[in-house]
Parts: C-alpha cells; structure tokens; sequence
C-alpha cells in the first residue's frame, strides 16, 4: 500500500487515493459497472471547465466530462501490484536495452578506423546512400550540405543538422542496413560511422572511432535546435476574439494547385509527373530527401530490355559485376554462396521462381512459381526494373534498376553463373 | 465549362457526379408523365435474392465505393516501405475513421507480429524489469478513449505554396479512432518506476525501432498501451497487436509494436526527434520536442475531390477540426478567402483531442467560393493563416503546418486548392 500511494501521490493528487478507496469498496461488492466519479472529480471536473462558451457559438460546449470517469485503477485491488509479467533476464536486456543516449551512456567497447568503414559503407549502405554518402535519388544523403540550414531548401546530412553523435551511432547500429537491420558487428558500426564523419570532413582519414573517444566528436549544428516555444513565440495565435467580418479588404489567389500538377490520379496506380519547379515541395514525410525529383518514377513501363543470349560478353559481364553491388546487401552469388536477406543467385537464369531451397519468398513470388513463372532473361528483366510493380506483395525492397543497360548487365553477370 | 484544364482526380468525381445529377433532373422531369422507373419496374433487387450470410465472413464496403480508399503520392518517398499514404477524409463523414482507410506511416514496412510472438519489455529506472506477454496485457483494467492521430508531416508539402489538389492528399495524414489499451502508468507502477525519473524511451519491434523519448509527465498523464481500436483488434498496419497512444502529440510518438518502455532521466535524442521531426526556422535553427499538434481544421467538402455535383441551392459544407491541446469549441467558415466568417454547427461538442465534425448548412447561389475554415480549442488558439504561420516559422519547418486552407469552388461545382492574399 505505501508503494501504491508513494506513486500516485505526486502523479495524481488526492484524486487518485479517493479513487483507488472507491474502487476497492465496489471491487469488494462485485460491482460490474464501471465507477462513475466520485463527488471530489465531479466539483475537480467542473472546476476545470472551459470557459464561458464563445459568443456565435452554435451549440454551447460542455468540455471533457465523463473524462475522469473512463480511468482505470492502477493497482490491484489490495493497493499493490497486480503480480502480472515476470523479472526481465540480464540476456534478455541486453538483447533489447541497445538505445545510447548522447552523454554515451549504452556505449559498447569497441572501435573502428575510416578506411574499414569504406569498405563496409560500399557493401551495405552505398546502394541507397552513394559511395561517397552523398544520397542516391530519393534516399537520405548523409553528408554535405554545410551552410543550408537557412536557405530555401536545406540539406540536412549528419555533418550539416544532426546534433549527437550517439545518434548515428544508435540508428546505423539499430535500424541499418535497410532491410537488414541488427546485422552489423559493434566494430562495424563504429567504422561505419567514423566513415560518415570523414565523408562530413569532421574527421581525417586516419581516423579511429573508439567508446574512448566518441564524446570528443564535435557536431557542427550541436548548438542549433532550441525547445519548443510556441506558447511565447506563437502567444498571438491565442487570440479570444477573432474577426468576423470585413476582416480584409481584399482576396487575391496567389498560388494555385493545377498549376503545378503533382497531385496522384485518383486509381492511385500511376503517379503524376512533377513539374519542374517541385523544389518547393519540401515535404520530407518520409526518410528520403523530399519531393525534389526531376526525375519521373512514372516510367512503369519496362521497354524490352536487350538480352541477346548469344556468346557472353565479358564487358557486359564485368558491368554487371559493378551493378550487383546494390545487390550485394541482401544476395550472394558465386562459390559458397548462401541465403542471406534475399535467396542465393546461382543459376537464377533459367530456374522457377520462388524454388531456392530453405528461403522463405512472399506467397505471391511461391504462387507465381507454383503457376509456372521461370526467370528468363526477359521475365528478370522485367522484375527487376520494378520489383513490387511486376511482383505485388514481393518482400525484395530493391526499387528497381532504371537503365536498360544496367538491366542488360546484370542478367549478363547473374547468367555467368550456373546452378549446380 | 471552365477554361482551366481540369486535373484528373477531380474530373472523374466530377463527372461521374455530373453524369448523375443530370440523370436526376430527367428523371425529375419525367416524374409528373410516366414516372421514375427505378419506382415504376420491378427491380432486380426487388425480385431475386441478394447474399446469403456465409458470403462474407468479413466485409469490405460495397464495390460501388471502391474509390473510397488510402492513396500514395509516389514521388514523395524513395521507396513504399519507409514511406506514408493519406486517409480519403474528403469522402468520410463523422469522426471515428475506420481501420481499412486510415493512413499509414511505416519506416520499415508493417510488420507482421502474432499475439503469441508479442512481448513487452519495461527496464531502465525501476524497481523490478518486467516482461509482459499480450495475455498479461488482456489482465490488467483497460480503458476506452477516441483521439485522434495526426502526423506531424500532414499539410506538410504546403508550406511553400497551394501544391496538392485534394484534402485526402493535403489533410489526409489524420485518422481517429476509440482505442482500448491500458494506461501507462499502470504499467509503469507495476515495474516499479523511480518516481524521480524524468522521461521514458518508447521502442517498437519493427527494424526502424523509431524509438522515441518522452516526458515523465506525459506518460503518467493519458499515455495508453493500446491494443484495439474501433473495437477490433488494431489492423497490422497500425501496429497489430499492440500500439502506443499518445494523446494530441504527433503521430511518430505513437510507437507501433511498442516492445520496450525504458524509464530514464534525460532523452535519448533518436534519430526520430533529432534529424526528423525537428522544425526548421528561417534562421535555419531548429526547434525540437514539438510534440503538440495545434489547432487545425479543414472543409473536407466541398474539396477537389467532392466537387458540388448539383448546382445552386442546398448545400452542406462539412469538415473536421481537432486540436492537441484538448477539445475544439468552435469552427468558423468563410466562403470569400477569409473577409467575413460565420460559425459553423458541431455535429457534437468538441471532445478532448478527438475530431469534430462541423456542418455549415448553406444556400450556394452558384458563384465562385474560396472556402476557409478557421478552427479554435478550448485554450483559446484560433487557428493561424498560413501567411501568419510564415511570419514566424518560415517555410522550411516541414511538419506541424496547421494553417488555414482554401477551396477555390467554381460556378462549375469543381474545387481547386488555392492560397490566397
């Protein structure tokens, strides 16, 4: 009982105590309703009540009564815990309790040097970030943009906007690789990340990121957030009586939507192309820098990729080598290749799909195997330049290759080699 | 007609609208003579069965709807797996917005987690770590409250100007729900939290985690460990099966597959609440820990969308309105971009942070329209024109854009997202 009213005391106030008393009473007498509240929340609840109902307003408002009345007891019926749950294991905390905190508190021991870190950027993050963290198409560019956060479109990367380290540590260790998330060994994530300090020029080449010295690190944009003041800054936006009429003297339309024609057809399917002045589409919803495309994705059609099976080609081979590296994060190929994130390529070309022993593929890929699709060149083709266009429902998230060539390429590359 | 090209989305409401009024004024006409023969014949449906009740063992709306649902806008995301879609809010009426049709935010795909496979994990700052399972969950006294859940990116892409035509796509990161959940606090008392500590650290079992930190006095106050909402099980898309429900703060706090709740003293500054949503000022400083959603509301008819497809007379304009900071006590409309406004009807009192839904009952005399709502809560924020959102934030924040918006309606009936001086 006192670790009952030890915590409720300052979280709630007396109303709680009064409450949790109410409660053990009704539970005593069976009670199936619910407690309605008791005479103090009532007076507590009127009290609070808003404000005299603003004048023109239709319906007079009675604010938020019967809110209190929804609470639940937080202890059990004797005042104490409810003895639900069970002790959380040292393994299993640590197996989850991953979070660091910019103070470094979470750090593991371990270390990892910027040339190390190239190396693993290339394999698992160039894909989507760029080779040199600069951002492919729509992904998150990691690095640049010094100097743009007060400019009409900033560029936020680690090095121009994120204010602790801990951060990129925590993300990359956590969250990375997309698609592949918790694959990476502590050293790695340290190199990653002295790999993303050096792309920022905070770090010289040489540079070996440690738990020893990560607080040294300094942010550049560290200092540049502040907390939330709207309530001051924004005090004038709490103004009781707001003007009814003749409130301007004239309405002139500015800006208009059709003009920029951006918006999806309503079947959803395709997407509209944006016009070319979208910079002013800063609408960063997601991960990805925002609407700043020049590029249209509307381009669903896949034209006849060039696939003539003739003599291999060894350039053609060898570009596509180059090509399998977006790849590479979630496929081998090649001696010892195995499953990893995606099934293992060895003779691809020319085998049912969904048919690689010991991967679990989205039904939808399982059924289309099952309904007779093999991959051909054309048909892998087609799958790869819009994976869940040609697949819906396909756990690859690949976003497809745009280039003919490339596609071209990579079917050369993947038919080099044979199943066994 | 219009001399403006129409865009497609509303040309296809519209016409299809306009092809049924102008069945309904023949029709009208030919009343009085031989009558309509929707009353005059036999119908099908008149005559013949319809399903049985083994048809559907779970029904999805009738195909006559099958507009009615979430739509992408493709070019504003690398990929659909981190990515978000907008709830249709321009054809839904009421407030509580069902799960099938209610937008998704995903930062890596919506994962598919059993109940059986479901575990909750409570450590950092108490007195005894706790894991839970979802049968535990089901034990402990639960609650039942509707709030909304907006994004803090919604209205997001208006900042720089009028940009998408359509409230779905404008205003559709929003949806409103009654959930059943248990309140934090009850878990928090049952590991025995320090009740000195400060702030708490939400994670979910998705491989994004988008682990967030939030104060102490938030997560006593009306957090919920929710795991129903309008009744049924949360969809997986919503984080199946069991979410976090943060009132009136944004909707990234809401962690989805919520698995972990450490208790702390300081935040953990995740990549959710440094990188992403933080605001850009003009001065390119930022402002952090803007979890309260402002005062917002919007007409979701008309809209580009739902054109006026009858012409001059009776028309309902309708929208919704919430506030984060507690419940909505009135909404007012201007038909002339916000010279003279009156006050709109609440389908009901304003509920703490919930939708509302307003009516203005009207007589359309055929002209051009720029429509505007102008919401306010019970703390006495009006909401602020964009002009005046600008004044102070610039055009740079990305999220929390809770201005006014305006519908320019034509004598057509069609609609056009407009801004206006």
């Amino acid at each position: 009982m006192s670790k009952f009213l030890e915590i409720l005391g300052p979280a709630l106030g007396g109303t709680a105590v009064v409450l949790g008393g109410a409660w053990l009473s009704a539970y005593h007498l069976n009670a199936p309703e619910p407690l309605g509240p008791t005479a103090q929340e009532r007076q507590e609840q009127q009290a609070m009540a808003a404000p005299a109902p603003t004048e023109g307003t239709a319906d007079p408002v009675v604010l938020a009564t019967g809110q209190d009345a929804a609470k639940s007891p937080t202890s059990a019926p004797d005042g104490g815990s409810f003895g639900l749950g069970r002790a959380a294991t040292a393994d299993e905390l640590a197996a989850w309790d991953l979070d660091v905190s910019p103070d470094g508190t979470g750090l593991p021991v371990g270390s990892g040097d910027v040339e190390t870190g190239e190396m693993l950027f290339s394999e698992n993050c160039a894909v989507c970030h760029g080779e040199f963290a600069e951002g492919v198409d729509n992904w998150p560019k990691l690095a640049g943009g010094d100097d743009t956060l007060a400019d009409k479109d900033p560029v936020k990367t680690v090095g121009s906007y994120w204010p602790y380290l801990s951060t990129v540590w925590d993300y990359v260790h956590r969250s990375m690789p997309f698609g592949h998330a918790q694959s990476l060994e502590t050293d790695d994530v340290y190199a990653i990340v002295a790999y993303i300090l050096y792309s920022n020029y905070l770090v010289e080449d040489d540079f070996v990121l440690s738990d020893e010295n990560f607080l040294d690190v300094e942010m550049p944009n560290a200092a540049g957030f502040f907390i939330d003041d709207r309530e001051t800054s924004e005090a004038h936006f709490w103004e009781a009586d707001p003007c009814m009429e003749a409130c301007k003297d004239s309405v002139e339309i500015t800006m208009r939507a059709r003009v920029l024609d951006v918006t999806p057809e309503e079947e959803g399917a395709e997407s509209a192309a944006p016009a070319e002045d979208v910079t002013m589409a800063a609408a960063e919803v997601a991960d990805p820098a925002p609407a700043e495309t020049t590029e249209t994705t509307a381009a669903a059609t896949v034209t006849e990729p060039e696939t003539e099976t003739a003599a291999a080609d060894p350039e053609l081979i060898a570009a596509g080598e180059r090509v399998f590296k977006k790849c590479k994060a979630c496929h081998q190929v090649g001696d010892g290749a195995t499953n990893k994130t995606g099934p293992q390529l060895n003779g691809v070309i020319g085998r049912p799909a969904g048919s690689v022993e010991g991967f679990s593929y989205s039904s939808p890929l399982q059924e289309a195997g099952a309904a007779g699709l093999v991959w051909t060149p054309e048909e892998l083709s087609a799958f790869l330049a819009k994976p869940r266009d040609y697949m819906k429902g396909t756990k690859m998230s690949f976003a497809g290759l745009k280039k003919d060539k490339d596609l071209a390429a990579i079917v050369a590359y993947l038919q080099s080699f044979p199943g066994d | 007609m219009s001399d403006i090209p129409f865009p497609k989305p509303s040309r296809r409401a519209f016409l299809r609208g306009a092809a049924a009024t102008g069945t309904g004024l023949a029709l009208a006409g030919t009343a009085q003579a031989e009558g309509d023969p929707l009353i005059t014949q036999v119908q099908d449906w008149a005559q013949g069965f319809g399903d049985g009740v083994d048809a559907t063992p779970y029904g999805l709306p009738i195909r006559f709807e099958d507009d009615v649902v979430r739509r992408n806008v493709e070019w504003l995301t690398a990929d659909t797996i981190s990515s978000i879609n907008f709830t249709p809010i321009h054809a839904l009426d009421g407030t509580i917005t069902p799960q099938g049709c209610a937008f998704e935010r995903h930062h890596s795909g919506a994962i598919e987690l059993s109940k059986s496979d479901y575990r909750l994990m409570i450590n950092g700052l108490v007195d005894k770590p706790l894991v839970f399972t979802y049968a535990d969950l089901e034990r402990f006294p639960r609650e039942n409250h509707t709030y909304f859940l907006e994004c803090a990116a919604n209205t997001g892409m208006e900042w720089a100007g009028a940009q998408l035509n359509g409230a779905q796509f404008t205003h559709g990161m929003i949806h409103n729900m009654e959930y059943t959940g248990v309140p934090l606090r009850t878990l928090l008392n049952e590991a025995g939290y320090d009740t000195s500590a400060t702030w708490i650290f939400v994670e979910g079992a998705d491989a994004s985690s988008n682990g967030r930190s939030i104060p102490m006095d938030k997560a006593l106050d009306d957090v919920l460990v929710a795991f129903k909402a309008n009744g049924e099980a949360l969809r997986k898309e919503h984080g199946y099966p069991v979410r976090l429900v943060v009132p009136g703060w944004e909707g990234n706090m809401w962690v989805k597959w919520v698995r972990r709740i450490e208790v702390l003293n300081g935040p953990v500054e995740s990549r959710e609440e440094t990188s992403k949503y933080t605001d850009t000022m003009a001065d390119g400083s930022s402002r952090k820990w803007t979890w309260v959603m402002d005062a917002k509301s919007v007409i979701t008819s008309p809209s580009p969308q739902a054109p006026i497809t009858h012409g001059p007379g009776p028309l309902v304009i309708t929208g919704l309105a919430w506030s984060g900071r507690g419940a909505i006590t009135r909404v007012d409309v201007s038909k002339d971009g916000g010279k003279t406004w009156e006050t709109a009807r609440l389908a009901k009192p304003g509920e703490n942070k919930a939708l509302t839904r307003f009516y203005l009952d009207t007589d359309w005399d055929g002209e051009d329209m720029l429509l505007q709502a102008r919401a306010m809560d019970d703390t006495g924020y009006v909401q602020p024109t964009k002009a005046q959102l600008r004044d102070v934030r610039g055009e740079n924040s990305i999220y929390h854009n809770n201005c006014i918006q305006t519908w320019w309606v034509r004598p057509t009936g069609e609609a056009e997202n407009v801004e206006v001086s």
